[in-house]
């Protein structure tokens, strides 16, 4: 039941005590207040961080060579090799659990500019790529298309470029759909522009400085016969990739002369692993920020506590005339608790909003920092803002309600006698 | 009205008990003016306090208006009080941010009247104490003869019967008591009981009905004739001072 004197009577007893009142809501402000940016800030890293991997393909593992370690076979240690053409099918005929396959060239963007348009140059990554590459490290076309089967089997001279390399190659407002590139030599022809889903980097350089070619065309356009220099891999689902990525290993290294101990050989890693470790660590931080959000939380509950225990004291007389008056103890608890409710639930209500506010504004700031950050998107969880509100109501309503039982508990006539 | 038989109280302070009242017997009619005398301790305020149901008493009885006051849930007394009782205290006690106009307004707000009637009806009592200009003004920027007219405005707007007045000119110069004491006279002539905790003599005199404590009993009930001697002694003693 909504008792508006009850109301104008707790306002007004607030009003004309703004220090008091004052004090008791910055404490539940304060905690409310921290735990929103607290939660916000955790959130926001897990968000930048989880951004930049989700679209990858979470069952995915990659290999590479490296010189061998460990002479097998006649050969001595520290040979270089790659992988053969003839793995891919191997694999394919032979490892069920594979998904998706695509094997990688690396262009030559060793001697600078390696693209040519016209007037223009430019030094960007080459990859030549299956299109189940898309696949496993998700790129969606901008503009045009993506590279697909017919390109590969045809061997096309045809490509997919990043975003900044259409920047540095074409006119602002020009289309470079159908547009030639001179790559290392030879021209191909613009079918899509590409934009990165994710920022892991394999190869090394800026994703949005990347040239795709089909595999195929790469292979036969700069003769690199039947060398491959770079796996990916995704899991058939119900196969954990780390048990995916050690049969490779062994077969690979069976069918290359590899030494079955040499660990350095064959360079791989999966991102199943990272993937773990990444939960972990956010984990962590959300055990982090809950325990020290409950801290500070409950700080401020034993300081609105604190501070209404004070109050009491400071208000004996003043509750023992009320009672001389007519007031009834119910009464008293009645104006006491709601007093100290209203307050939890103003600073509460305040501290969420500003917090939020907080936090948007510093959304507002991170946007303008680009793709790069890793942080953004702060956000509360609404759930755990709700509850956090609740817990101080209910604290509000025990702050308040064991200064006034006891202050009920004294006899009128002693509070009034209690010349504070 | 007031009807006290053989009362006892004492107040328990640690392991020892301290016997303040001894068996009072004491009755009070409607309409009377009576003022309680004697030395700090001797259970004065006490008594008053029990008058007023702010305590309890340990053995006796106490008829107020016919009813028996005693094990009262504090709930019951304090209806009571609201109903009966106006108190009057040596140090106001009006509560201080709260101006004039709602410090007087407030017994009425424990008994839900709404807020603007309860307003209206302490305006009028302000301005029967001709302080109507000083409705919006907060206590701390009244003169302590201002304030005891408030809390007289706070006690009498429930309408009560009785008047309990704790010194109510202790903290008093001698021009705002007697101006204090002309309004109690006054609203002892509408009727109500007044009773009064003082240790002034010439305080006392202006009552109609004086009632010594000592040590706990009533030591003598001065009235009449008595009264007429006791009233010539202390205010001629005023007047030559």
């Amino acid at each position: 039941m909504f008792d508006l004197d009850l109301w104008s009577e707790i306002v007004s007893a607030l009003k004309k005590n703004r220090l008091r009142s004052f004090m008791t809501a910055f404490g539940v402000f304060w905690g409310i207040f921290m735990l929103v940016i607290m939660s916000g800030a955790g959130k926001a890293l897990e968000n930048g961080v989880l951004d930049g991997v989700k679209a990858f393909a979470t069952n995915s593992a990659f290999f590479w060579t490296e010189r061998t370690s460990v002479p097998y076979e006649g050969f001595q240690r520290g040979r270089r090799w790659n992988y053969e053409t003839s793995d891919i099918d191997y694999i394919r005929d032979n490892v069920k659990e594979v998904e998706y396959l695509s094997p990688r060239l690396f262009g030559n963007n060793q001697a600078g500019n390696n693209t040519i348009r016209g007037e223009r140059t430019g030094a960007f990554n080459v990859f030549g790529d299956y299109p189940d590459y898309f696949k496993i490290d998700r790129w969606t076309p901008a503009q045009g298309r993506l590279i697909n089967e017919i390109d590969l089997i045809q061997e096309r001279k045809v490509c997919n470029i990043g975003e900044r390399v259409v920047e540095v190659m074409f006119e602002k407002d020009e289309n470079p759909i159908g547009q030639y590139l001179k790559i290392s030599g030879v021209y191909f022809q613009v079918v899509g522009v590409i934009h990165a889903e994710t920022r892991i980097n394999i190869g090394g350089g800026k994703k949005e400085e990347t040239i795709i070619i089909p595999f195929t065309t790469m292979r036969k356009a700069y003769n690199f016969g039947n060398r491959v220099y770079f796996f990916s891999v995704t899991s058939k689902p119900g196969t954990k990739v780390s048990d995916l990525e050690e049969k490779l290993k062994t077969l690979l290294k069976d069918r290359h002369k590899i030494a079955p101990e040499d660990q350095q050989a064959i360079g791989s890693f999966n991102i199943e692993k990272e993937f773990v470790k990444f939960s972990a660590l956010f984990l962590g931080i959300q055990g982090l920020t809950w325990i020290v959000g409950i801290g500070t939380l409950l700080a401020g509950v034993i300081g609105v506590s604190n501070i209404m225990l004070v109050i009491i004291k400071e208000r004996t007389q003043e509750i023992g005339i009320q009672r001389a008056i007519g007031a009834t103890p119910a009464t008293v608890i009645k104006h006491i608790v709601a007093e100290s409710v209203f307050l939890t639930v103003m600073a509460g209500y305040i501290g969420l909003s500003l917090g939020v506010g907080v936090l948007e504004i510093l959304n507002q700031i991170l946007l303008k920092g680009g793709d790069e950050l890793f942080f953004r998107n702060p956000e509360i969880n609404l759930t755990m803002a709700l509850s956090a509100l609740a817990v101080l109501v209910v604290a509000g309503i025990i702050a308040g309600l064991i200064p006034a039982k006891r202050a009920v508990s004294i006899k009128p006539i002693d509070a009034i006698r209690d010349e504070g | 009205m007031i009807r006290l038989n053989n009362i006892h109280k004492s107040y328990e302070m640690g392991s020892s008990s301290l016997h303040v009242l001894k068996g009072i017997d004491l009755h009070i009619e409607q309409g009377d003016f009576v003022s309680i005398m004697g030395s700090s301790g001797s259970g004065k305020s006490t008594l008053l306090n029990i008058l007023g149901m702010l305590d309890n008493y340990d053995n006796g009885t106490y008829h107020l208006s016919g009813n028996l006051i005693a094990n009262m849930s504090e709930k019951k007394a304090a209806k009571l009080r609201n109903e009966m009782v106006g108190f009057v205290f040596q140090s106001f006690n009006l509560i201080s941010f709260k101006n004039a106009m709602e410090n007087v307004a407030l017994p009425l707000y424990y008994k839900g009247v709404p807020r603007k009637k309860r307003n209206l009806i302490a305006l009028e009592y302000l301005e029967k104490l001709g302080l109507k200009e000083w409705a919006n003004h907060m206590p701390n920027e009244m003169s302590g003869g201002q304030k005891q007219r408030v809390a007289i405005a706070r006690a009498l707007i429930s309408q009560p019967k009785i008047i309990l007045a704790d010194e109510p000119t202790g903290a008093l110069d001698s021009a705002n008591s007697y101006e204090v004491m002309d309004i109690l006279k006054e609203i002892n002539d509408d009727g109500i009981t007044v009773i009064i905790v003082t240790h002034e003599h010439d305080i006392a005199a202006m009552t109609s009905q004086i009632i010594r404590l000592n040590d706990g009993r009533i030591h003598e009930i001065i009235r009449n004739g008595e009264l007429k001697k006791f009233q010539k002694s202390y205010i001629h003693g005023l007047e030559t001072a």
